[in-house]
C-alpha cells in the first residue's frame, strides 16, 4: 500500500511539473525542427541544416525574441532526429503537431523527407518553407499542398545552367564538345542526369561516356578510368557527398585531364576545400553564393562564432534565409498559421541572399545554380536573378 | 591487368573490413553488429590525429590498436561475458549477442555524434598516384592493401603457429572439447574479441585515408563485413581473405566491363550463389 501511494505521489508530482512547464512556456513560440542527425543524410544535414537553425534561434532569442502582436516572444526549439527515415519524419511531424503543439515547424532536410512530410504539414496547416527539396514538380506540389514553398531552385535549372556554363566555355574556344557524364543511382542524381542529357545534346555536346553507380560505392576508380579513356573535355558528375569526395580524389590520382570538372552535392562544403586544398581550384559544383556580399560575410562570421563551423557555400545561407522569412512572416501576421501562409504568398522578404518572394507556384525564382572553387572560396558563377557572379576559370591540372 | 589490380586493391580494403568480425564471430561467437562503429571510431582517431598533429595514419594505427584492444576487451568482459555465461546453447548466445550489439551500435553512433558531431570527416593523405605495371593507382589504397596483407598474414601465422593461436582455433572448431584439454575458453574468447576489435579499428584508420566517413556510416561496413565473413566461412582467416579478394575483383570487373550500376547486383548474386551451393562458406566446415 505504501508503495502505491508513493507512486501516486510521484506521478502527481510529474504531472504537476509537466503542467508547470507548459504554463511557463506559454509565453514562448514553440518551433519544431525535424531533420537527420543519424543515417545517410546526417552528414549533409549537420553541415547545412542544423547549424543554421541553431544560429537563427540563438540570434532571435539574444535579441529578445520575435515581436508578435506587440509582445516579445522567445523561441523554444524542439528538435527531432528522423534518422533519414521518411517514416520517422512523418512521426516526428505528427508528434510536433499533436503532442508538442508546435506553433510552427521548420521544413525537413532533403527532397524525399520533405515530400514525405508535406501531406502532414498540409493537414495541420503548417507552412513548409522547403530548402533542400529540389524538384521539377514544384507547380504540382504547390497546387496539391498550398502551404508548401520552395527556395533552392529546380532540377532543370540546376542542370541547364551547368550546360550553359560549359557551352559558353566551348563557344569561347576554351574546350571541345566531349562530355563524360556520370550520376549516383539515387533520386536526385537520376533526376539531374535525366534532365541534363537532352540539354547537353540540344546544346551540341557529344556525350562520350555515361554511366551510373550505386550510392555508397567504395571504389570509384573504374568510373574515373573509363571516363578518362573516353578523353572528355568536361567531366560532369551528379553526385552525393561521399562520392563527390571519392570522384575528386580519383580524378587527382588519375590526373584526369579535363578543362571543366563538375561534382554536385557537397562540392560547396567547406570540408571539400579543406581536404583538397589547391587541387580544388577550378572545380565546379552545384549551388554557390556571393561570398563578397556584406550580408553573407556577416552571416558566415556569426555562423562560425555560434556553431564553431563554417557554413557551406550554397544551402546553408538559403536555410538561414528560409528561417528569416518565417520569422518576418510571424512578426507580420502573428501566430495564426493560415495568416502566415497567406503573408508568405504576397510579400517580399529581406534575407541574407537578398530579397526573396514567392511566385504563383510558391517558388523563389532567384537562386544560385553553379559555383566554382576559386582561390580557396566557392564562388557563384551562374544564377537565376542573383547578383555577384564571377567569371568561370578553366580547370588547370590537380596540383 | 589494370582491372585485376584495381580489384585486388579493393579486395584488400574488404579484407580489412571483414577480418575483425571474423575473429569475433568465429571464435568469441559474438555476431558483433557494432563492428562498423568500431571501424568508424578508428577512422575518427586517425582523422583527429592527422588534422590536429599531422600524425601519419601509419603511425596512428600503433596507438589505435592497443586502445581498441582494451576497449573491446572491456566491452566483452562487462557486456558480453554475462550473456555467454547464461546462454544455454549457441543459438541463444547468437540471438542475445545480436540484440545486445545492435543496441551497442546505436550507443556507438550516439557517442560519436555527441563527441565529434555528424559532419563528414575526410582528409587527404597520400592521394598521389603510384605506377604499377604501367597503370596508376592511389598510393593510399596501395598502402592499405599492403597493411591488409601484413595484418592478415600475421594473423594467419599466429593462429597456425603459436600456442594461443592454436588454442583459439581449437575453440573455433570445438568450444566444448577445448575446455577438456585445458584451454581457458573464457580468457581466450575475450582475447579473440578484443583482437578482432583492434584489427577492425586499424582497418578503419587505414580506410579513412581514402573513404569519406561520418558517424552513422558504420552500418554500411558491418553489412559488407557480414557478407564477406559468411561467404568466406565463419572462423577461417583464409576464407575471409579469398572472399574479400573475389568480391573486390568481381565488383571491379563488372564496373569496368559492364556497368558500375550493376556492382551491387553482382555482389549479391555471388553471395546468393555461395549460400545456395556452399552454405557453410568457401572454407567453412560442414556443420553437423
Amino acid at each position: 500500500m505504501k508503495r502505491r501511494s508513493f507512486l501516486n505521489l510521484v506521478s502527481a508530482l510529474t504531472i504537476a511539473s509537466a503542467m508547470a512547464a507548459t504554463a511557463a512556456s506559454a509565453e514562448n513560440i514553440r518551433i519544431g525542427a525535424v531533420a537527420p542527425k543519424t543515417g545517410p543524410l546526417a552528414g549533409g544535414a549537420t553541415v547545412t541544416q542544423w547549424p543554421s537553425i541553431q544560429l537563427w534561434v540563438s540570434q532571435v532569442n539574444a535579441a529578445g525574441g520575435l515581436t508578435v502582436d506587440g509582445e516579445k516572444m522567445m523561441i523554444e526549439l524542439i528538435e527531432y532526429d528522423d534518422q533519414t527515415n521518411p517514416g520517422e519524419t512523418i512521426k516526428a511531424v505528427q508528434r510536433l503537431a499533436t503532442q508538442d503543439k508546435a506553433h510552427f515547424i521548420i521544413a525537413p532536410y532533403g527532397t524525399g523527407l520533405n515530400l514525405a512530410a508535406a501531406p502532414l504539414f498540409d493537414r495541420y496547416g503548417y507552412p513548409q518553407i522547403a530548402v533542400s527539396a529540389i524538384t521539377d514538380h514544384q507547380a504540382d506540389l504547390a497546387e496539391k499542398f498550398p502551404n508548401m514553398f520552395f527556395t533552392l531552385g529546380t532540377t532543370t535549372a540546376l542542370a541547364a545552367d551547368v550546360v550553359k556554363v560549359l557551352s559558353e566555355m566551348r563557344d569561347a574556344g576554351q574546350m571541345g564538345d566531349k562530355v563524360a557524364m556520370v550520376n549516383v543511382a539515387d533520386a536526385f542524381g537520376i533526376e539531374l542526369a535525366a534532365a541534363a542529357k537532352p540539354l547537353f545534346e540540344e546544346a551540341g555536346f557529344n556525350i562520350v561516356y555515361e554511366t551510373s553507380y550505386p550510392l555508397g560505392t567504395q571504389d570509384l576508380s573504374p568510373v574515373i578510368k573509363s571516363a578518362a579513356a573516353a578523353k572528355p573535355d568536361a567531366f560532369v558528375a551528379w553526385s552525393y557527398p561521399p562520392d563527390t569526395f571519392g570522384l575528386t580524389e580519383q580524378a587527382m590520382i588519375e590526373n584526369l585531364d579535363v578543362k571543366a570538372f563538375y561534382t554536385a552535392v557537397a562540392t560547396p562544403f567547406p570540408g571539400y576545400g579543406a581536404r583538397f586544398g589547391s587541387a580544388a581550384e577550378g572545380v565546379l559544383g552545384a549551388g554557390g553564393v556571393n561570398p563578397e556580399s556584406p550580408a553573407f560575410k556577416e552571416y558566415a562570421a556569426a555562423h562560425e562564432a555560434v556553431t564553431g563551423n563554417k557554413p557551406d557555400y550554397w544551402a546553408s545561407a538559403t536555410t538561414y534565409a528560409s528561417l528569416e522569412i518565417l520569422g518576418q512572416a510571424i512578426e507580420a501576421a502573428g501566430l495564426d498559421r493560415a495568416a502566415v501562409s497567406a503573408h508568405l504568398k504576397q510579400s517580399t522578404y529581406e534575407t541574407v541572399l537578398g530579397p526573396i518572394s514567392f511566385d504563383e507556384n510558391n517558388s523563389n525564382a532567384d537562386f544560385w545554380t553553379v559555383g566554382q572553387w576559386q582561390g580557396g572560396v566557392f564562388k557563384g558563377v551562374a544564377s537565376r536573378g542573383r547578383d555577384g557572379s564571377v567569371p568561370v576559370i578553366l580547370k588547370d591540372g590537380w596540383k | 591487368m589494370d582491372i585485376l589490380i584495381t580489384g585486388i586493391l579493393l579486395g584488400g580494403t574488404y579484407a580489412l573490413i571483414a577480418m575483425g568480425l571474423n575473429l569475433q564471430y568465429g571464435v568469441a561467437r559474438i555476431m558483433n553488429l557494432a563492428n562498423g562503429e568500431i571501424l568508424v571510431a578508428g577512422g575518427y582517431f586517425a582523422f583527429i590525429a592527422f588534422t590536429a598533429t599531422q600524425l601519419s595514419p601509419i603511425l596512428t594505427i600503433f596507438l589505435v590498436a592497443p586502445l581498441a584492444f582494451v576497449l573491446n576487451w572491456l566491452i566483452y568482459r562487462l557486456m558480453l561475458q554475462p550473456l555467454v555465461n547464461r546462454a544455454k546453447n549457441r543459438g541463444q548466445l547468437e540471438t542475445d549477442s545480436i540484440l545486445a550489439t545492435f543496441g551497442l551500435s546505436f550507443v556507438g553512433v550516439g557517442v560519436m555524434l555527441s563527441l565529434f558531431g555528424g559532419d563528414y570527416f575526410s582528409y587527404s593523405f597520400m592521394a598521389v598516384p603510384v605506377e604499377l605495371l604501367g597503370n596508376t593507382y592511389g598510393a593510399n589504397r596501395v598502402l592499405s592493401f599492403v597493411m591488409a596483407f601484413l595484418i592478415c598474414g600475421a594473423l594467419y601465422f599466429w593462429l597456425n603457429h603459436s600456442r594461443a593461436g592454436l588454442s583459439i582455433r581449437a575453440i573455433a572448431t570445438a568450444p566444448a572439447s577445448a575446455r577438456l584439454v585445458g584451454i581457458d575458453v573464457k580468457k581466450l574468447s575475450a582475447l579473440a574479441f578484443a583482437l578482432g576489435g583492434a584489427v577492425t579499428a586499424v582497418g578503419g584508420a587505414l580506410i579513412s585515408t581514402y573513404l569519406t566517413l561520418d558517424a552513422s556510416t558504420g552500418i554500411v561496413f558491418t553489412l559488407k563485413a557480414l557478407i564477406i565473413v559468411i561467404m568466406g566461412g565463419v572462423g577461417d582467416v583464409r576464407g575471409t581473405i579469398v572472399a574479400a579478394l573475389l568480391l573486390g575483383v568481381l565488383e571491379t570487373v563488372v564496373a569496368s566491363l559492364i556497368d558500375p550500376g550493376l556492382t551491387l547486383a553482382a555482389a549479391y548474386v555471388m553471395f546468393l550463389g555461395i549460400l545456395l551451393f556452399r552454405p557453410q562458406g568457401l572454407f567453412g566446415k560442414q556443420t553437423t
